[in-house]
């Protein structure tokens, strides 16, 4: 993985292979992140995203091939592990400990920060999310759909995550939300986050990233910049909606 | 109603009279169960917002009425039943004996008619209380349960008078200790009753609000006053009662702090563990092997004191045992494989295989005493104190580790696992930290049941047991440390000291499970947190989809890949 000079990615996948019992879900899979980018990975319903977020995760171990986070082959590392080291994740559907505060979901996001002095993390958030502050104390089942992904998203930033990974952040919202939340989302990458951003909207994930993914049925078909991506007439026919 | 009478209660009850000589405690019972439904069918309707609240009126009241009809006339078909045919082949308990007391002795269509007035007047009288104003009714309903306390808990108060050598107090209310009430006696408790409640409404909550509204130092000064107040009157509790309440109070610490413990595997990490009992059973064990001179295999007669830590680092041990298998499992699965440990737990002891060991069916004896320095524990007076001081310390961690990080990661995990993974929670180690600490705290539990008892069966670890534990925190609220200790005083307390139940014990905690789920879910003293939990609707718009991370299938991964 050492290449000459260059840092390596972040976070890569090289040859991956996932499977659910006897289903083959990711096929040969290669997927490069490098620091300070935007990548997006596009496809349509059960192509295999998720399979892929939860193989970075750790949560699935590849049944063959490496995922590497810095270089580093992580395969035998935890979930823990792994979001110790900088991984955080926002799940499909959000997934907020809907029974407890809204206060206390922000908390678990920074479990595993050694600092105690979480108030300037907090600001951070509100900052983003001014509404997220007036709902501390409510608990987060009982919030809109939009709150709850910004509490969502506040609560992976809470961990000070290297590489944020988002699963379909504009699943369930209306327009203006997803348009919203894609700019917070690009927002949080000027920052220095490193964001992989998995979508079903095409559309929307190319306008913000740099580079994009096409999955399709578990192997990926297309790999170029945004600019190119958006220009390819069979990625038009097949994700952006040209007919 | 006819459930009640078929089984046997009303019977068993009748000999003991509440009011000498004119309530028997069946017949109060079966009446007292159509003011109930009277109550509840004369209940206004709940008031919805911008709506007139709806007027108690006659309705309510026939509406009771025909409740109490209702139960009463089942009755009268039961009475009729029993007098024509025989059932006691298919009921023991239908004898004619239970004819005689329901019909009170009257020929049976009289009897009939007698009942059904009876309980349709008892139905009406349940609806009428809602027709009264609240503070009256308040006094009334108050003052009636007082009198009913008194007379049932016969027992527990000719102790107390007689402990604090009031016995003409005993001679005036009662026919004597542990005897009935006397006419003057329930006239008296009850009119001083309907006094002290008419008296105290809208007062108590004028004093909290007066303690709320205290400047921070003199409210803290108060709570400390309190506190030592309740100190000195428990000091003073074990002399007072004597050693058959001191008996029953230390059982009841016993469950309470294994309900202490199981509440943190249940309550704050959502681990259903129906085993709990073999913690309680490593506990005493572990007591009995290293401390009593009969001990089959192994016998170093060390002190019960001495034994503790050995008893920690065993109950360690075992929840590391039990849990280690049960990590991927969630929910149904893991009640299931944990009510099977708990089983086995009892078998290794009782059998003859390990016999040499935990001597089998005999158990372990000879169990010395706690000895703590140069005080010696031997009567359940005595045991009271250590016990109420580990139940402390158990209230204390519970109440430290709920806002500790690792409570935090116990509650993100039992809320949604997979999640909390994604956090950064280590589950592996959430569930494991779970498990020995609640198996510690029911570890600790069992060495004192030991050293108390002075010996060990293997037929007391039943199932029964961690079912026992379970409804405590089930009943008292789950999370919360004075619901639990409410839950544990009245399961524990009440069954023993009503001699008259315990036979019922197991009907009452299934009566009183059904009532709260339907009527307070989250317990009687629930905490804050579960309260909102059940209360509030959720209004979430993604609940349907709950399917995400199946971690459990995805670790079977590496089949025909590699
Ligand atoms: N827990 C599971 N067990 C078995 N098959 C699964 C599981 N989760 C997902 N799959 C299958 O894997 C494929 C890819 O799913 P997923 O990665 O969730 O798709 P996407 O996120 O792209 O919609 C689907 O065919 C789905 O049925
Ligand atoms: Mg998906």
């Amino acid at each position: 993985m050492t290449t000459n000079g260059a840092p390596p990615p972040v976070l890569s996948l090289k040859g991956v292979n996932t499977h659910y019992g006897a289903a083959h879900i990711l096929k040969d899979v290669d997927i490069d992140i490098h620091a300070g980018e935007m990548v997006c990975l596009l496809g349509g319903n059960a192509s295999g995203k998720t399979t892929t977020l939860k193989t970075m995760l750790g949560y699935l171990r590849p049944s063959s091939g490496t995922v590497y986070m810095d270089g580093e082959n992580v395969n035998g590392w935890s979930t823990a592990q792994r979001v110790g080291h900088g991984l955080t994740m926002v799940p499909e559907n959000r997934r907020l400990f809907k029974r407890m505060t809204v206060k206390e979901n922000l908390e678990i996001g920074a479990y595993l920060r050694q600092s105690d002095d979480l108030d300037a993390d907090y600001e951070r958030v509100f900052e983003m999310f001014p509404r997220v502050k007036e709902r501390l104390t409510q608990k987060a089942g009982t919030l809109s759909g939009g709150e709850q992904q910004m509490v969502a998203m506040g609560r992976a930033l809470m961990a000070q995550p290297k590489v944020l990974l988002m699963d379909e952040p504009s699943m369930g919202l209306a327009p203006v939300l997803v348009a919203q939340n894609f700019e917070i989302i690009e927002q949080i990458n000027k920052a220095g986050v490193t964001v992989f951003v998995v979508e079903q909207n095409a559309n929307m994930a190319l306008s913000i990233a740099d580079r994009g993914y096409v999955l399709q049925t578990g192997k990926i078909v297309l790999d170029d910049t945004s600019q190119a991506l958006l220009a390819n007439p069979q990625m038009r026919a097949a994700y952006l909606g040209d007919v | 109603m006819v459930l009640v009478a078929a089984t046997g209660m009303v019977a068993t009850f009748q000999p003991r009279l509440v009011i000498d000589p004119i309530v028997p405690l069946g017949i109060l019972f079966l009446y007292l169960l159509a003011f109930a439904f009277g109550w509840m069918a004369g209940q206004p309707p709940a008031t919805l917002e911008g709506y007139e609240p709806a007027t108690a009126g006659s309705r309510n009241v026939l509406a009771g009425a025909l409740a109490g009809l209702l139960g009463g006339l089942c009755l009268g078909l039961l009475l009729i039943a029993i007098t024509v045919f025989d059932l006691r082949g298919v009921f023991i308990n239908m004898s004619p004996e239970l004819a005689e007391i329901l019909g009170f002795g009257l020929p049976v269509a009289a009897a009939v008619f007698v009942i059904a007035v009876a309980s349709a007047f008892m139905g009406a009288l349940g609806a009428g209380v809602h027709l009264l104003s609240r503070r009256v009714r308040r006094a009334l309903i108050g003052a009636l349960t007082a009198v009913i306390v008194f007379s049932v808990l016969t027992d527990l108060f000719g102790q107390l008078f007689a402990g604090l050598s009031l016995e003409p107090v005993i001679d005036f209310l009662y026919t004597g200790r542990g005897g009935a009430l006397t006419i003057i006696g329930s006239v008296v408790i009850f009119g001083a009753f309907i006094v002290l409640f008419w008296w105290m409404e809208g007062r108590d909550s004028t004093l909290r609000q007066r303690v709320q509204a205290m400047p921070k130092g003199q409210r803290s000064r108060w709570q400390i006053g309190a506190a030592l107040i309740i100190l000195v009157i428990l000091y003073f509790v074990p002399r007072i009662m004597g050693p058959f309440v001191s008996q029953i109070l230390v059982t009841a610490g016993i469950y309470l702090l294994m309900a202490l413990g199981l509440n943190i595997v249940v309550g704050y990490a959502g681990l259903l563990d129906l085993g709990y009992v073999a913690f309680f059973a490593v506990g005493a064990y572990t007591t009995a092997i290293l401390t009593s001179p009969q001990s089959p295999a192994f016998n170093p007669e060390i002190s019960v004191l001495a034994s503790l830590p050995f008893v920690m680092v065993a109950a360690a041990i075992a929840g590391i045992l039990v849990a280690t298998p049960v990590i991927r499992m969630r929910g149904d699965y893991l009640a299931i494989v944990t009510l099977g440990f708990g089983e086995i737990a009892r078998i290794l002891l009782n059998s003859e295989w390990l016999a040499p060991v935990f001597g089998g069916a005999q158990g372990i004896t000879n169990i010395p005493d706690l000895q703590i320095g140069p005080l010696t524990f031997s009567t359940p007076q005595d045991y009271f104190y250590p016990i109420f001081l580990f139940v402390l310390l158990a209230a204390y961690v519970t109440f430290a580790l709920q806002k500790s990080r690792w409570g935090r990661a116990w509650m993100a995990m039992r809320e949604d696992e997979s999640v909390a993974e994604a956090m950064g929670v280590n589950i592996v180690t959430a569930k494991l930290s779970a498990f020995v600490v609640g198996a510690i705290l029911a570890s600790f539990g069992g060495s004192l049941f030991a050293a108390q008892i002075g010996s060990v069966f293997p037929h007391t670890f039943d199932i029964v047991v961690s079912i026992t534990v379970l409804v405590i925190i089930i009943v008292g609220g789950m999370g919360s440390v004075p619901g639990v200790t409410l839950g544990a005083l009245v399961l524990i307390v009440l069954p023993n000291l009503l001699r008259e139940f315990s036979e019922y014990q197991f009907l009452f905690y299934g009566v009183l499970l059904i009532v709260m789920m339907l009527k307070r879910p989250e317990g009687f003293i629930p905490s804050k947190r579960r309260a909102q939990e059940l209360h509030t609707e959720e209004l979430s718009q993604d609940a349907w989809l709950e399917i995400y991370g199946e971690k459990g299938q995805a670790e079977q991964v590496p089949e025909g890949a590699v």
